[in-house]
């Protein structure tokens, strides 16, 4: 039986909104080209995570990442090409055909096939323990709660960012500001039941993943496209209109990830990203075209902000640029300022061709790094330090323990996957036991 | 231009397409979107028949409503290819006419039955309709030569014209800029082979969203139509030079060219028309437009009634009934020729072009 937060057309949780996995691979395969080393995988988790890892369960992850392209195909899945503007990624990631929803839909199906039954719009409330073993499960159901009892439990819910809140106990009133890129169901309900039942925290509560998104998008479930990349092709003022850090620090890929917190540190969590004509085509638009305007003070106006004060922002900052550079997008070039406070390391052009053009930012969270604690088997531990005889957890409610921190892309579901995999051949052995 | 602000609400829905391009892997479509910065009113026409209607970009979707981004690419397509059909056909009052597809399809091809059985009764005798006829030149027998060939000729040739017609004015307007000049042996090479695989029927390896996802039964029941209706063509054919150049008039033998390709053609339509049918009345309605659906029923009950009269001609044709089957037979045909041009039968015309357009802007990338 499976326990859906969500109605059926939101199933899935932020798996809806993935579209590539990471996965470590010793010859090109069906999913990723080239090769794709253990070893690499694990330097690249141990950088974006300083270290913080829990090895041994970081060395399963990678190991087990290696088998999950057949295993997928097994399931349905059909792998394409890199989406476009994510070429990059072609030799670590495998995109899958049609993104995570449709990953979703197929393993609905297997699931159907395997005559599971779901049921949707459940709420878990409670899981009722004695001893080491949670006997069964409450939960709630078009407004009627209703008890299971089970031999075993698998936790598969997410974090719990879509609880603002929550996130409030940790960031006071900014987190109102917060727009949630996800799923409004993954409020972490069955996160605190795993706790109210005893499982041990992992990860730091405050820690989110956030990325710079357009301040117009929904409050929820906004997913990809509301996502701005047009930061390293201008510049990025905060309400003040002042530049705030380097936007030229390094390659999109790799600093993608920090202007989310950048933005949620600022006062208003709010910022604003600038540029002209020369910029236009040059990365992924976003659903929202951007403001429009045929002077910096008209922008300055049409984006609230004190039309003096950009347009003092704008004329340091090109009168900055270091003349004689060769712009190249797609690597470290040599455009840059010199002599500003906060310099803009590469891509830097002036901005001086109308139209300019701005996006209102505010922070996205894509997902929290609070967790349960869990063993090799995918067993919840204990606030004793000791495992539970039949809880299971996987994907992001305890993602933290192989990635406290920082951002991997597609390694979230790699986790899941290898977690959901394990969980699930640890909770059957249970119950056949 | 499009109704209901179609163009507007293409623009809406493809910026979201363009910021997320997950469905990059299902079809031309979403690469095409990708060339694109806004979307025009040719860019509309061009993409709505460049969709080949599988559905699997709405089944993927995480924005579909009830998400407030409400994207429905299908059904938007569907919408503005019904759109299309109307306005590249001629005469525009004619084509305003299949607004109800059904009731104008039915209506037509009833009339022709009438007026074929009329013509017979008061031209032949009104025996003719109801005596077995035996031996070389037993059709002509009921309905005179000529009176069967000229009408069909006609119809055929102004079909013909209004497709042409549509399909230069169609070409013109999905053209991007004043020198594209995309047809040439390249793209027209390219695109007649996905045409003929029916390439993006398989939403980028399986198959369809219809009944279920992945489903290869569309594409299936399509290529049994599609081969069926070229085999009847066959047979009309190879019929004309049996009797042109053989000097055999017909009925012609079982196991003569027409009368086998004839019978696997219809066998094929009836089989295909008839899956299409029962798929169409499972599928998800959502990611398409009722318009659409209607012109779909109307097309393949057409195509059902001339395959099953024909295979009815056949089976009886030494019968006292094939006097009145013949009628009936020609009759529906007259309803095909007629209404052809103003509903679904259309949509190779411009979904080929859409193709060549496609094939020759993937080339210059």
């Amino acid at each position: 039986m499976l326990l859906e937060r969500a109605p059926a057309y939101m199933r899935g949780g932020n798996t809806r909104h993935t579209r590539d996995i990471r996965l470590a691979h010793d010859d090109p395969n069906a999913a990723a080209t080239g090769v794709y080393a253990e070893e690499e995988l694990l330097d690249d988790l141990l950088r974006v995570t300083g270290g913080e890892t829990n090895r041994p369960l970081a060395e399963l992850t990678i190991r087990d990442s290696k088998t999950l392209a057949a295993w997928m195909s097994e399931q349905g899945v059909r792998w394409q090409k890199p989406l476009k503007g994510t070429l990059h990624l072609s030799r670590t990631n495998g995109f899958f055909l049609g993104g995570g929803k449709n990953l979703v839909n197929t393993y609905y199906d297997t699931a159907e096939r395997l005559g599971v039954r779901v049921v949707y719009d459940a709420s878990v409330i409670g899981l009722e323990r004695r001893g080491r073993t949670v006997e069964s499960v409450v939960y709630e159901s078009a407004g009627t709660p209703a008890r299971v009892r089970c031999g075993a439990v698998v936790v598969a819910a997410g974090g719990f960012e879509a609880d603002v809140d929550w996130l409030k106990e940790y960031w006071g009133d900014a987190a109102s500001q917060f727009l949630i890129r996800g799923t409004p169901y993954n409020t972490g309900l069955a996160l605190k039941a795993m706790y109210e039942a005893g499982a041990k925290r992992i990860g730091d509560p405050r820690g989110l993943h956030c990325v710079a998104v357009d301040a117009r998008a929904p409050k929820f479930d906004g997913g990809i496209v509301t996502r701005i990349d047009a930061i390293p092709f201008g510049i990025a003022v905060n309400a003040e209109a002042v530049r705030f850090y380097d936007e030229g620090e390094d390659l999109w890929p790799k600093r993608y990830a920090i202007w989310g917190k950048l933005i949620a540190e600022l006062p208003g969590q709010a910022a604003y990203v600038i540029f002209d004509q020369q910029a236009v085509g040059g990365f992924i638009p976003s659903v929202y075209r951007p403001v429009r305007a045929e002077s910096i003070e008209e922008l300055a106006l049409l984006l609230d902000l004190e039309p003096a004060a950009l347009v003092r922002t704008v004329s340091a900052f090109n009168a900055a640029v270091q003349p004689g550079g060769t712009f190249q997008p797609g690597s470290l070039d040599d455009c840059r300022t010199e002599g500003l406070t906060i310099p803009k390391s590469h891509w830097v052009r002036r901005i001086d061709t109308p139209p300019y053009y701005g996006y209102p930012l505010r922070p996205g969270v894509t997902f929290t790094y609070l967790g349960v604690e869990v063993d090799a088997h995918a067993r919840v531990i204990d606030c004793d330090g000791q495992g539970f005889d039949n809880v299971f957890a996987a994907g992001e409610c305890m993602a933290g323990n192989i990635l406290s921190r920082g951002y991997l892309a597609g390694f979230g579901l790699t986790i899941g996957t290898v977690f959901g995999r394990i969980a699930g051949v640890s909770a059957a052995a249970h119950v056949r036991a | 231009m499009f109704e209901l602000d179609l163009t507007a609400e293409a623009d809406r829905q493809f910026a979201v397409c363009n910021a997320c391009r997950y469905c990059e892997g299902f079809c031309a479509v979403f690469g095409a979107v990708e060339l694109r910065s806004a979307i025009g009113d040719g860019d509309v026409a061009y993409l709505a028949n460049l969709c080949h209607d599988c559905r699997m970009c709405f089944d993927a979707c995480m924005f579909t409503p009830p998400h407030e981004f409400a994207v429905n690419i299908p059904a938007l397509m569907a919408q503005a290819r019904v759109q299309t059909y109307e306005r590249y056909s001629w005469p525009p009052s004619l084509a305003r006419m299949f607004r109800v597809p059904g009731l104008g399809v039915a209506s037509i091809t009833l009339t022709g039955i009438v007026i074929v059985a009329l013509l017979i009764a008061f031209g032949v005798g009104v025996t003719a309709l109801g005596t077995a006829q035996l031996g070389a030149g037993a059709f002509y027998r009921v309905v005179p030569y000529l009176a069967m060939v000229v009408p069909a000729l006609v119809l055929g040739v102004f079909g013909v014209f209004v497709l042409a017609y549509g399909a230069r004015r169609y070409a013109h307007d999905i053209r991007s800029g004043d020198g594209d000049d995309f047809v040439s042996w390249r793209s027209v090479r390219t695109a007649v082979r996905e045409a003929i695989t029916l390439v993006y029927l398989q939403g980028g390896g399986e198959g369809c969203y219809d009944v279920k996802r992945d489903s290869p039964w569309r594409r299936f029941f399509h290529m049994l139509v599609f081969w069926g209706v070229l085999a009847d063509f066959g047979a009309t054919l190879s019929a004309a030079a049996a009797q042109e150049l053989l000097g055999q008039l017909p009925p012609y033998p079982l196991w003569s060219v027409p009368v086998v390709l004839g019978t696997l053609g219809g066998v094929a339509i009836v089989l295909g028309a008839a899956g299409l049918i029962a798929l169409k009345g499972r599928s998800d309605a959502k990611p398409t437009s009722a318009r659409m659906i209607a012109m779909d029923y109307a097309f393949l009950a057409m195509l059902e009634t001339v395959a099953l009269t024909g295979l009815a001609l056949l089976a009886f044709r030494s019968t006292a009934a094939m006097g009145s089957l013949l009628a009936i037979h020609l009759g529906s045909l007259a309803g095909l020729f007629i209404t052809a041009p103003y509903g679904k039968f259309v949509h190779f015309v411009y979904r080929s072009i859409a193709l060549v357009k496609n094939a020759s802007e993937r080339q210059t990338e």
